[in-house]
């Protein structure tokens, strides 16, 4: 049988084309006509001198040329570092995800009063201002070098990040899990540890899993600037002209990396 | 024996959703409560428990005023109400053994209710519970593995944990099929009668409340305007409460009509 063709399909031959995204053209022409302008001005007032990169990329390739093949020798140094960064990382994020719990909560508009809500997000926006390596520097500043300094940025780097998205996701929970606690006569602290907490716990152990992770990327960055761990001994390496261990270290990073982020993620998969 | 006298809910500046509402419940009967969405029946229940803040109006527990309650004085009160909701409102990834003795929650010590350190007698009225309603083989299970009506049942055991002088259901069976859900209705109403417990249940299944209950409330409006023997609800009071719903005619004409048009473009 063939189809059935009604009076709809008679008139044919309309065009239809997609809304443009900005409906208005002046603005829609307005935003293309300043991008290219800003874009020009930018390219043509930077400082982009051409002679010195044509000099560099010799001293670059010299550089690379140096780190090859890359050298293990010093292994029991890499280990070291590696150890401490590692150390470091895990603390942090034990302590971070510590004292993200309770931030968390007072961060949820729905469980905490307002006022302790506002303290709450005041301490995510402090520890999530600063970039670790800023962090870092005033650490190492106020308790001097070494994995102290690194541990206390890493935990402030991660309440900001965990707290947040745990706050988050306590704003989004299924009310009436509370509601019910609340008509058996529950108190403040029993709601949250039937009603609220085991609602947040599978995004929980996926954030501390996805925050060690970030921790361990984050350990070799604030060890540059002196905080202790795998950075340090980066640092030192290049500072020594000593091009084929920094390599190394780079390798040890990357494989370190790819072996935690598929560790985390089969963890985060296996919890639900 | 319930006591609310002259009762009002107001949100905001809003029409009140209770006006000047009178209600007395009394020993160990089942009562209904119908009206069409919005006319207030969830409110009523939830002033009970206090879930929802009454604007004015007394509401009397066995003598003791719920009303005016703030603080441990009012989870002292609740722990004496059960309710049971529409949507379980299970802790879905506890266990269901976990979930019953949350009933018991505002008699425990933080630590016991951390811990899951709940007394003997709390177990063993669990198990006990479990066992009427038929559940008990689930107690290690995580409640979001149970389906509808299993849920229901545990739902009601947590209510029952809490050794309630009266419980609430707040349509119940609404996410149930009609099966599942008279099951859970003649459980209400067998163990309301086992345990000598008033039970109030809000219900948009007239049937149902004509089956089950030995009284039945309508409402309209935020008022009560029927309350009688369920054998007294006829089609005026239906009609009342439920207000001009259309003769049944009108739908059975849709699928007609829309024959018609389509033999019309076909041809």
């Amino acid at each position: 049988m063939t189809g059935v063709r009604t009076a709809a399909d008679a008139q044919s031959g309309r065009v239809w084309k997609k809304p443009p995204f900005i409906a208005n053209p002046w603005i829609r022409y307005g935003l293309i006509a300043i991008a290219m302008t800003y874009l020009y001005w930018a390219f043509s007032t930077l400082p982009f001198n051409w002679e010195r990169v044509s000099e560099g990329l010799p001293r670059a390739a010299r550089i690379f040329g140096g780190a090859f093949p890359p050298s293990f020798e010093r292994g029991d140094l890499l280990w070291t570092g590696f150890k401490e960064s590692f150390q470091i990382a895990f603390l942090a994020t034990l302590m971070g995800v510590g004292l993200s719990v309770p931030i968390a909560v007072m961060a949820a508009k729905n469980v905490a009063p307002l006022p302790v809500y506002l303290l709450g997000r005041a301490l995510i926006v402090i520890s999530r201002s600063f970039h670790p390596v800023i962090v870092a520097i005033l650490f190492v500043a106020a308790v001097g070098f070494g994995p102290l300094a690194g541990i206390l940025t890493l935990t402030l780097y991660s309440i900001g990040f965990v707290a947040k998205l745990l706050a988050e996701e306590i704003e989004e929970i299924d009310w009436g899990q509370v509601e019910a606690m609340r008509s058996v006569g529950a108190g403040y602290f029993k709601i949250l540890i039937y009603g609220v907490f085991p609602q947040i716990v599978p995004r929980q152990i996926g954030l501390s899993m996805y925050q060690l992770d970030s921790n361990l990327r984050a350990s070799a960055v604030v060890g540059i600037v002196g905080a202790g761990g795998i950075g340090g001994t980066l640092m030192n390496a290049f500072g020594r002209y000593d091009y084929a261990f920094a390599f190394a270290i780079l390798l040890m990073i990357i494989g370190i990396i790819l072996v935690s982020e598929g560790f985390s993620g089969w963890v985060r998969k296996k919890v639900w | 024996m319930l006591e609310i006298t002259s009762l009002v809910k107001r949100y905001g500046n809003n029409d009140p959703v209770l006006e000047d509402l009178d209600l007395t419940v009394d020993g160990s009967s089942v009562v209904a409560i119908v009206g069409a969405s919005g006319a207030g029946k969830s409110t009523l229940l939830r002033c009970i428990n206090r879930l929802v803040e009454p604007t004015s109006g007394s509401i009397r527990l066995n003598g003791h005023e719920l009303v005016d309650l703030r603080g441990s004085a009012l989870r002292h009160s609740r722990r004496r109400i059960g309710m049971v909701f529409q949507g379980f409102n299970l802790i879905d990834r506890l266990t269901v053994m976990e979930n019953v003795l949350s009933g018991r929650l505002g008699y425990v010590s933080l630590f016991q209710a951390l811990t899951r350190r709940f007394p003997q007698t709390d177990i063993d009225r669990a198990f006990n519970l479990m066992e009427r309603v038929g559940i008990a083989h689930y107690a290690d299970k995580r409640a979001d593995q149970l389906s509808g009506g299993e849920r229901q049942r545990v739902a009601v055991v947590r209510a029952l944990m809490q050794e309630p002088q009266i419980l609430l259901a707040d349509e119940p069976t609404a996410s149930l099929d009609p099966k599942t859900s008279q099951q859970i209705m003649s459980l209400l109403q067998s163990l309301a009668s086992e345990m000598s417990l008033p039970v109030l249940i809000n219900i948009h299944n007239v049937t149902q409340a004509r089956m089950y209950t030995d009284r039945i409330v309508g409402m309209r409006h935020g008022q009560m305007i029927f309350d009688g023997a369920p054998k007294d609800f006829n089609q005026d009071a239906l009609d009342a409460v439920y207000g001009g719903i259309e003769s049944p005619e009108e739908d059975s004409d849709e699928p007609g009509k829309q024959a018609s048009q389509t033999q019309e473009a076909s041809a």
